[in-house]
């Protein structure tokens, strides 16, 4: 009897710890890979106004404007389509994560990771948000 | 009476996996989801695996500090 109690806990401890070595998260949809790749070619043109200042990124995952006198007037218009353009990418890659993986709710968590990193790979000389929503030069 | 015991205690053993297992999936993996960014984000702003900065820092005036 004990003998098949203690077969019956390594084969649950077995099961757990597969369980627990979970598989990484799906990224690699043809919707994210999109996603990616739109990202990708606008942050040639983001990366100097995030070099200047102009723009910067913030606590909730997002990039704004940071320093808009910055900005030559007759550029203005155009960065504005810029952040806007980026933020609706980053809004619909966080959504498409957490859907990739089967749990639409996680979208807000997977922001909240991307958020942290998105700043901690950030260069220096960057302008970023601090917890509080204040603007810190990294 | 002891065969009951264990066999309660199978029966919880065996609750607690199951549960443990939902727990599992209902938790938003924090670990794998930072992996996922990485790889993300590095190739979004071209970084190499492992690099700290987004761009190469401009200045090259020897050894900082």
């Amino acid at each position: 009897m004990k003998q098949r109690v203690s077969l019956f806990l390594v084969a649950m401890l077995a099961f757990a710890s597969a369980a627990l070595a979970a598989a990484d998260l799906e990224i690699n949809t043809p919707a994210i890979a999109a996603l990616q790749s739109a990202m990708q070619t606008r942050h040639n043109k983001l990366a100097a106004y995030y070099a200047s200042g102009a723009v910067g990124l913030t606590r909730d995952g997002n990039v704004a404007l940071h320093d808009a006198s910055s900005i030559p007037l007759a550029e203005r218009q155009s960065v504005n389509g810029l952040v806007a353009d980026e933020n609706r990418d980053r809004a619909a890659l966080y959504r498409e994560i957490a859907r990739a993986n089967a749990h639409p709710e996680w979208a807000a968590e997977v922001r909240t990771t991307f958020a942290q990193r998105w700043i901690d790979k950030a260069a220096s000389g960057w302008w970023v948000q601090n917890p509080s929503g204040a603007w810190v030069k990294k | 009476m002891q065969n009951r015991l264990v066999g309660w205690i199978g029966t919880g053993v065996a609750g607690l996996t199951l549960a443990g297992c939902v727990t599992i999936n209902i938790y938003f993996p924090a670990a794998e989801a930072e992996k996922a960014a990485d790889k993300i984000i590095d190739q979004v702003w071209q970084l190499k695996p492992g690099a700290k900065p987004a761009t190469p820092p401009a200045q090259t005036k020897g050894e900082a500090k």
